[in-house]
């Protein structure tokens, strides 16, 4: 039976781009929840622009499969959430509709890059809300703004209709105020597509289960260390006590490869993102421009005026990594750096069950704290190894410092979500 | 390190424009970015990814898709169903 919500809020930390204010959804599983979806994932009928000037206006013609799952599941789809500028930032400040504010302090930012969807979430506009995680963008705004944020294994959730910005390292996953939540909504979105070519038939149909005794945890020096705040790293470490009380194992360990990991992870991405946006010349969408000028001085002048400074960083950035000449000292070393995060987190689960370190190494930046790309950069060391190797990792709000919330991260083998998830359910319930 | 004339080749070469006031704030920053990248100098250089995996292919069939009125529905010009493109020579 089709029904009907309307949708209204006052939305005083510019948490959406687009409202949705007269919902229909249908009966499931899901039935008249309100989710939010992050606005580089499409939406038939509805503005899809990536918080983007180059996409104004875009209206796609077709559902994202996670967004056609939603509606099967009665989901009431609400809005399209601020986001940086195709996901690039960890603050949700490189947005062409000006930055999201964090709920817990307006004068902080939510994190990024799925900053909108956290703030929508944490600020309680809606129940539940999407988001995509390329180097940290779910559990870095979820740890900011105090949530529950779940970046699944690679391939374990559909990619199409997702606007692409570096597709070896990026994953659709949930973000709710508790772990239930993120479990029923990634009950929804898991499964297989063959629209996606890294899609995998590992649909995820598990309730959380908060007996963790016996559980191994690994704590990797690397989290704890340098550049990593001490009263954040405190809190962790009390967090990790509270899951020992629980019934898991904690133990010392050592990941050598973090080392490399963050100019690995930037090298890569900024290469794949110079392809990726090479689609975005205004011709097939987006607002038009002066079909007398050539090709390539319209294509550079459309591509000024609306990529923000940001994008047009990563896009140099990349095209120089992959150029001719250069491709042997940056793109295949970062290949060599990723696979030993890779190997690194295959030694360290055969004998732990997951790794737990903070989510991100301080609290929420203050507005315009990070003006310096690199200094920008730097905050993403914890969660761009998870992205590197493809496994799943999760973020859940272990405590508050000066007032803010600190999140703790759990890293689990791939396609083990499950235990992921359990896991930060213990915690959760523990905590309580 | 990098020289803003490096700075401006690359992003003409990328077609994204870069104006003069620019590129000294571009340079400066691609320098630091590149420099930090400098330290996987250091590995060895590796085979690369080893993921085991296969490509999966599917036969060439005709599938259902968006209809051409869809394809051409956001485009800002159009003519005789086509795209309108800026002139390439």
């Amino acid at each position: 039976m089709s029904r009907s919500l309307n949708f209204s809020v006052s939305d005083t930390i510019n948490a959406f781009i687009t409202t949705i204010p007269e919902v229909s959804y249908e009966d499931g599983p899901l039935s008249g929840t309100t989710v939010a979806i992050k606005d580089n994932i499409s939406t038939r009928g509805v503005e899809t622009t990536c918080a983007s000037k180059i996409l104004k206006g875009y209206i796609p013609p077709y559902d994202a499969h996670v967004v056609t799952l939603l509606k099967e599941a009665g989901a009431a789809i609400v809005g399209k959430t601020n986001m940086d500028e195709f996901g690039m930032g960890t603050t949700t400040e490189n947005s062409a509709f000006g930055p999201t504010l964090n709920p817990c302090d307006p004068a902080r930012v939510p994190g990024g890059s799925s900053g909108g969807s956290a703030a929508a979430v944490a600020a309680g506009y809606c129940d539940m809300a999407l988001g995509s995680d390329t180097g940290g963008s779910i559990r870095c705004p979820a740890a900011f703004c105090g949530i529950v944020g779940l970046k699944p294994t690679y391939g374990r959730v559909s990619r199409y209709g997702l606007i692409a910005y570096a597709n070896s390292l990026e994953q659709i996953g949930p973000m709710a105020k508790d772990v239930t939540g993120v479990s029923r909504l990634f009950s929804v979105i898991a499964g297989h597509d063959k629209r996606d070519s890294t899609s995998v038939d590992r649909p995820y149909t598990h309730t959380p289960d908060p007996s963790i005794k016996g559980l191994k945890i690994g704590l990797p020096s690397e989290f704890f260390g340098e550049g990593v705040d001490p009263k954040v790293a405190e809190s962790v470490r009390n967090a990790v006590n509270t899951l020992e009380r629980a019934g898991a194992e904690a133990v010392p360990c050592s990941m050598p490869s973090m080392s490399h990991a963050l100019a690995a992870y930037y090298v890569i991405c900024t290469s794949e993102a110079s392809s990726n946006l090479a689609r975005f010349d205004g011709v097939r969408y987006g607002p038009g421009g002066d079909l007398r000028k050539s090709w390539h001085e319209e294509f550079s002048d459309r591509r000024q005026e609306r990529f923000g400074k940001e994008v047009r960083r990563r896009i140099i950035l990349g095209t120089f990594s992959l150029a001719a000449g250069y491709f042997g000292r940056y793109y295949q070393k970062a290949q060599t750096a990723r696979q030993m995060v890779r190997d690194d987190f295959n030694r360290l689960f055969k004998d732990v069950d997951l790794v737990a370190g903070p989510t991100m190494p301080s609290i929420a930046f203050r507005l315009k704290e990070k003006s310096d790309p690199l200094q920008m950069y730097l905050s993403d060391i914890l969660t761009v190894p998870a992205n590197l190797a493809g496994v799943p990792a999760i973020s859940v709000p272990c405590a508050k410092v000066d007032g803010m919330p600190v999140g703790l991260q759990l890293i689990g083998r791939h396609f083990e979500d499950e235990k992921v998830i359990d896991a930060a359910f213990a915690y959760e319930q523990e905590a309580a | 390190m990098v020289l803003s004339e490096d700075v401006r080749k690359i992003a003409k070469l990328a077609d994204v424009g870069v104006d003069d006031g620019e590129l000294e704030e571009f340079t400066s920053q691609c320098s630091d970015i590149l420099t930090y990248f400098e330290m996987l100098d250091a590995l060895p250089q590796g085979a690369g990814i080893d993921r085991g995996l296969v490509n999966i292919f599917r036969e060439d069939e005709v599938t259902e898709s968006l209809s051409q009125k869809e394809a051409l529905s956001n485009a800002a010009e159009t003519e005789d169903g086509y795209f309108k493109a800026p002139r390439v020579m």
